[in-house]
Formats: C-alpha cells, sequence, structure tokens
C-alpha cells in the first residue's frame, strides 16, 4: 500500500552560538565590552559549532496510521514535526506528504489576549488553516465541546489558564486535514478535559486520519498510537508496533547498574562551580540497582566545589519507567526530613556527598530513572543529568498477603488504616424516613 | 474468598483508555491518495522569488491577521480610532504655529495648514508602516516558530492594517478642504496610484527590514531613527522650492520628494514633478524586487533564529 508521509534522509543541522568567554578582572571585561561591537560585526558572517539535530532519517507512514515519536530530550523529535509542518526547513533529504497537513505543536498559537473568545476561535482556527466557511460551520460544536459558551464574549486575556486551554484544544480538535502531527499538546489542562482530549484524538485516528504524535507521556502514547519510532541523537533507532519501541526505549535508555562515576573533574558534567562525580543507589549498605520494596534505598549524589563561594544545594528527580515524574526533592532545609549542615553554606573546593534516603514501603515495584541536579541557588541549575540511573524496585511479597493482583500506581506507601462501626444497621422504616 | 475474578479491585473505574487504540496499522483510508504528494518538504533553491500562488492560498488568513491588527489596536484606547484623526490634527496644528506663523515657511500660496497635512499624510502613513512592518516578524514569532505560513503575510498585514488608518486621514482632508472651501481637480486621478506608490514603497523596506530584525534586532532601533531623519529630508513641511536649485537634482534622488509632492500636486490641483515621480517609480520597483528575493531567501531560516 502506498504511504501517506514518505520522508527519506532528512537531516537538520543547527549551528549554535559561540560561546561567551568569561574575563579574569573588571578591566579585561570593560575592555572586551569596549571592543564588542566590532568584534560581533566582524563575528556575525562567521560559523558557530553545529548541531545536528536530525540525521538521516527515513521512514514511512500509512494512511490512518497513529504514529508515535518516541525520545529523550534533544532527540530530535520537535525537530521532526517542525520539518514536515514546514516551519522550518531540512538542511538535507526531503519528506513528501500525500495529503493536507495540520499542526498542532501548541494549543492557542496565535491567541490575542486582547481578543474574545469568540474573536479567538476564529483567529485560531484561520491560523491552523481552516477556512473561514469552515469555522463558522463547525463554530457552534467548538463552543459545545469547550464548555465555553458564558465566556465568548470576554476577552482571553481574563481566562483562567485552564478556560484558555479548553478553548483552544477545543478549536484544534475539530482541524480535519488528512495529516495531523500533535506535539506534546496534552500536557496541560485538567485530568478531565485531558481524557475527553484524548477521546476526541482516538475519533480522530478511527476516522482514518494520519497522526504523527509526540509526547513524553507514553502512557498516553500507548492509549493513542499503533506504531512508534524511536529517535536518539537525531537518528531513529528503532520502529514498530508501539508496545515494542517503548519496551526498547525504556530497557536500552539507561544503565541499569547501581552507580555512575564520572572520572575526571574536566569531562564531568557540570561547570565552573560544579561538576558531578557520581550517582548511586546504595540499599542494605551496599551499591544495588535492586531494590527490595519494604528496605530504605538511599539515592548518594557526589559532586566536586570548584569555586569557594559556591553555595551548592542537590536536587534528585525520580520518574517512573514511562517518564512520569514522581518526586523532586532537595536537600533544601524546609523540605527535609533530617537537616543538612551544608545546605546554603559556602563550599570550599573539594568533594561532596549528599545521601536522599527513599523509605522502604514507599514506591510501587517496577523501573525508577534518576535525574540529578546539583545548583548554586534555586534558579541556577549548575549541574542536570537526566535519566542519570535507573534502579528496579522488587516486590519482595512482603505486602502480598491478601493480594496478588497488578497494584495501581507509580508510589505504594504503606498507609495507616482503621475501620469503626459508626451506627446500627439499617431498618427498613426508618430507610424510608 | 478473593480470587482473580476481582481483579481490579485496586484500580478506579474506567482508568484505561485502552479502547481509544482500536486502530489497525492497515486501516484503509476512505479517499485514494493523490498520485503527486501535495507538499514536499526539501532544502529550497537559495535564489527564488516570492511565492506569489501560495500567498494567494492563504489570503483568508491575511484577512484575519489584518482584521486582528485592527481590533486590537483600538480595543483597550479610550478614544479608539479618534486616535487616527486626533494625532495628524495635532501634529499639524503645531506645525502651522511653529512653522507656518512664526517662521513663515513659505508654501506657495497654499494655506500652511492644508500644505502641511496633506504632507504629513503620505509621511504619517509611511513611517508608521515601516515601522510596524519591520517589527511584525519579531513581535509575531509565536506564530513563526509553532505553525507554517507564508511568511510574507506578516509585514504585508502589517501594511494593509495601517491603510484603514490612511483611508480615515483622508476623510479628515476632505473636511479640512471643505472648510477652506478649496476645490479638487482632475489630478486627484492621480492618488490611487501614489497611495499604491507609497504603500509599494513602504513595504520593500518594511519586508526587507522585518527579515534583517530577525536576525540582527539592531535592525529595530536603527529603523525608527532613520525615519526621525529621513522627515528632514523630505518635503513634508517645507516645500522642495526651498531647495538650491543646484542641489534639487541630488535631493529628487530621494524616492520620498517625488510620492509626497505628487500628493500635493494631486489634492492642491498643481503641475506634477514627474521626473522625482520617476525616481519614486523606480527605485520602489528596484527595491520590491530586491526584497523579495532576500526576504525568500531569509524566511527559511526565520523560526530557527528568531
Amino acid at each position: 500500500m502506498k504511504p501517506i508521509i514518505r520522508v527519506e534522509g532528512l537531516s537538520k543541522r543547527y549551528r549554535i552560538g559561540v560561546r561567551q568567554q568569561r574575563h579574569a578582572t573588571t578591566r579585561a571585561a570593560i575592555a572586551a565590552a569596549v571592543g564588542a561591537p566590532l568584534r560581533r560585526l566582524r563575528r556575525a558572517g562567521r560559523d558557530g559549532e553545529e548541531l545536528w539535530a536530525l540525521r538521516d532519517v527515513s521512514f514511512e507512514v500509512h494512511p490512518g496510521e497513529v504514529v508515535g515519536i518516541i525520545g529523550r530530550n534533544g532527540a530530535g523529535k520537535s525537530t521532526l514535526l517542525k520539518i514536515l509542518s514546514r516551519i522550518t526547513e531540512p538542511t538535507e533529504g526531503r519528506a513528501q506528504l500525500y495529503g493536507r497537513v495540520g499542526s498542532l505543536l501548541e494549543v492557542g498559537t496565535g491567541f490575542h489576549p486582547e481578543l474574545t473568545g469568540r474573536e479567538n476561535i476564529f483567529l485560531n482556527g484561520a491560523i491552523l488553516g481552516m477556512k473561514r466557511a469552515e469555522i463558522a460551520s463547525k463554530f457552534d460544536e467548538i463552543v459545545a465541546f469547550s464548555e465555553m459558551s458564558r465566556f465568548l464574549d470576554t476577552p482571553v486575556k481574563r481566562y483562567s489558564s485552564g478556560m484558555y486551554t479548553r478553548l483552544a484544544f477545543a478549536v484544534a480538535a475539530h482541524l480535519e486535514p488528512e495529516i495531523l502531527l500533535v506535539d506534546e499538546v496534552l500536557a496541560v489542562g485538567d485530568a478531565n478535559f485531558q481524557k475527553k482530549c484524548l477521546g476526541k484524538m482516538g475519533e480522530v485516528a478511527r476516522g482514518g486520519r494520519t497522526v504523527l504524535y509526540v509526547s513524553h507521556n507514553l502512557g498516553s502514547m500507548t492509549n493513542l498510537c499503533s506504531q512508534a519510532i524511536l529517535l536518539d541523537g537525531g537518528r531513529k533507532t528503532a520502529e514498530g508496533p508501539v508496545s515494542d519501541v517503548i519496551e526498547r526505549y525504556i530497557y536500552n535508555g539507561c544503565e541499569v547498574t547501581g552507580e555512575r562515576v564520572w572520572d575526571s573533574p574536566e569531562t564531568a558534567p557540570g561547570n565552573d562551580k560544579a561538576r558531578l562525580r557520581a550517582v548511586r543507589v546504595v540499599s542494605r549498605g551496599r551499591v544495588t540497582a535492586d531494590v527490595d520494596i519494604q528496605d530504605d534505598a538511599y539515592v548518594e549524589v557526589d559532586y566536586w566545589s570548584l569555586a569557594s563561594d559556591a553555595r551548592l544545594m542537590v536536587s534528585i528527580h525520580l520518574l517512573d519507567k514511562l517518564r512520569v515524574g514522581v518526586l523532586a526533592s532537595a536537600n533544601m532545609h524546609s523540605a527535609n526530613l533530617g537537616r543538612d549542615e551544608w545546605f546554603d553554606r559556602p563550599h570550599p573546593p573539594g568533594l561532596y556527598r549528599s545521601r536522599c534516603k527513599i523509605p522502604g514501603n514507599f514506591l510501587n515495584e517496577g523501573r525508577y530513572l534518576i535525574n540529578a541536579l546539583v545548583m548554586s541557588d534555586v534558579s541556577n541549575v549548575d549541574v542536570r543529568v537526566d535519566e542519570a540511573l535507573a534502579f528496579d524496585v522488587h516486590d519482595s511479597g512482603a505486602m502480598r498477603r491478601e493480594w496478588g493482583g497488578y497494584w495501581l500506581g507509580v508510589v505504594r506507601p504503606k498507609l495507616a488504616w482503621q475501620t469503626e462501626r459508626v451506627g446500627e444497621e439499617p431498618v427498613g422504616e426508618e430507610r424510608l424516613s | 474468598m478473593t480470587t482473580t475474578n476481582s481483579a481490579g479491585a485496586l484500580e478506579p473505574a474506567g482508568s484505561t483508555a485502552a479502547s481509544v487504540n482500536q486502530v489497525g496499522p492497515h486501516f484503509l483510508s476512505p479517499h485514494p491518495l493523490p498520485d503527486e504528494p501535495l507538499v514536499t518538504v526539501q532544502p529550497s533553491k537559495s535564489w527564488a522569488a516570492l511565492d506569489l500562488r501560495g500567498l494567494w492560498a492563504y489570503r483568508e488568513l491575511l484577512y484575519f491577521l489584518v482584521w486582528r491588527d485592527i481590533k486590537v489596536r483600538y480595543k483597550q484606547t479610550l478614544l479608539g480610532v479618534s486616535w487616527v484623526v486626533l494625532q495628524p490634527l495635532l501634529t499639524t496644528l503645531v506645525f502651522t504655529i511653529f512653522l507656518g506663523m512664526l517662521l513663515h515657511v513659505p508654501t506657495d500660496g497654499v494655506p500652511y495648514a492644508l500644505f502641511v497635512y496633506v504632507g504629513m499624510m503620505p509621511w504619517t502613513f509611511f513611517t508608521g508602516a515601516v515601522n510596524t512592518t519591520s517589527n511584525s516578524l519579531v513581535g509575531n514569532s509565536n506564530l513563526i516558530t509553532k505553525v507554517y505560513f507564508p511568511r510574507a503575510l506578516i509585514p504585508v498585514s502589517a501594511i494593509a492594517a495601517r491603510l484603514l488608518d490612511f483611508a480615515i486621514s483622508f476623510g479628515v482632508l476632505v473636511a479640512l478642504m471643505a472648510y477652506l472651501r478649496y476645490g479638487l481637480t482632475w489630478r486627484i486621478l492621480m492618488l490611487p496610484v501614489l497611495v499604491a506608490l507609497v504603500t509599494l514603497l513602504a513595504l520593500g523596506l518594511g519586508m526587507a527590514a522585518s527579515a534583517l530584525n530577525v536576525k540582527h534586532r539592531d535592525v529595530g532601533v536603527l529603523v525608527p531613527l532613520m525615519l526621525q531623519l529621513w522627515m528632514y529630508a523630505s518635503p513634508v513641511v517645507y516645500p522642495v522650492s526651498i531647495i538650491p536649485e543646484g542641489w534639487r537634482g541630488l535631493y529628487r534622488l530621494n524616492p520620498l520628494v517625488g510620492v509626497i509632492e505628487g500628493f500635493r500636486s494631486s489634492i492642491l490641483g498643481r503641475g506634477f514633478d514627474w521626473p522625482a515621480l520617476g525616481v519614486s517609480a523606480a527605485f520602489t520597483l528596484a527595491l520590491l524586487v530586491a526584497a523579495a528575493f532576500s526576504f525568500r531567501r531569509m524566511e527559511t531560516q526565520f523560526a530557527d533564529i528568531v
């Protein structure tokens, strides 16, 4: 069967700007600033560093397929969608699209805060490629879907962000191109509305529309997509049925060794204030990637302080295998069960180790990923390594005496329960009255 | 006894949306595919002119962008569209008092207020248009990075929105002329041509500036400065006749000389300065062609660098 999208050898190169030098003395900085306009003019024509956001990607999509694009941050997913929707040009290769393309890289593109809901429906619809007559004929349907009929004549700057998203998605959901390119738009909005949108997108898919869908939420991806393409560092590394590709992404993405070490302070991730030395998981007194569900696990982050005045703090993110955030934690006093003497104190140069205890009987079974961050203040991340490490929580059966089946949730804390009898048994007459 | 029957007891009802993905990979499309691709995405040739057919296909979006610009501009102002009338009237008043009454700038026999208003009309439109247009791409970066459409729609719509102001200021002119009992001649027929000329001149300049502004924001600062200086080099508040005879040839190389004097000739019924108009037209044409090519060349990068 003939494909509706044919992509051949698509590549995209970006030039990254030349890095700004740092100046040791005020005098040097002033001298540099004075000379800056000249140097900038001279440098303007020259090229900076190059980055291939996409490299030689080829694939085909058949009519009616819903294809998920999977990959980490910076894998090239959004670049691919931007090229296919003609927002940016490829450097090499080509893509042929045998149908009208609609792209949805953001909800509410072009919404103007001063205009009313009604006016924005028309404006946004036109920007997304609908004809005026088409918008007019679908107007009532869009309003009904958004559940916003009362606020149609209110400027959208007075909308809450939820209302704004509803209206914007309602317009987008009524797009009817043959090929729909969707990027991460479901990350916004409240849970109920998200569900409604997923339902609407499912309808779109069943209607024979071809959809290319980018999301970090692998859960929604398994629900929506039949096929998937895995991108890594701009290259296609896998394609096939969505469950196979997700499996591959999860189990090949990350080291499962219990410890990851960067030996040299020169090449370790970080900057001139701090660099990462190691991230490890410790349980029962030893480094391990396998944690029993009832045991405490310690996440240790080792880092070098390189500047004597840096007030460093450490944070970790825990993600589940679908890359859904489970928790974020940091050694700030107000977020610390214990007390960390080094928090908010200058760290003289040296090697430091911060340890975070994740209690037993808290995580669910399955794989978890760790992002490690070192910051010199809350808004200044000096080191960030996403998915630095993975570990598995194993269900030893300690909680399983009564129930052996699937246990819902990304966490499985042991919580306190109590039942008491608060009334007599219901009697017929009482119930009637 | 709890057995496998109660599977799901720990799941909230309806938590699985698995029913959504019943799309087979080989779903048959109800419509046969075209033989030729509707869109082919590939690196563009480095030299190509603007794709006018593409622009035409997006005319409805152009309409909506113009409509948006006009709506938004007066939405939160107390006086709304009256500003369009007030602004040239006030500048005319100030110039009339200082230049006309105190400095006695010659006007070749026309009341100074009328003389300066007729000059201000194309000038205000021109500066307003060039200023808004040169910032239009940067101001619409949210659109450029998220949706495809021919990028030239943005500067074109910015100019088009300004034409409404121009029309209103023309209405004021008619009132002013009626008040001063100044009649029109057949030369007014030339006005649409002059309006087209100044619009295209502003478009050429604005398009080129808007594209450059994406890469170098200096342009956004430079343009207003340049326009300010340009006003004194153009016959807005004074007549061409005060320029010494020997310098007029050079002076007429300024494309706005032909346009502004043309407006005066057309509205006040005086003879046209055809050579100056010819210079304007030739300059405008050359500028438009250059702007169209360079805009096309740069537009492929807008989304990456804006």
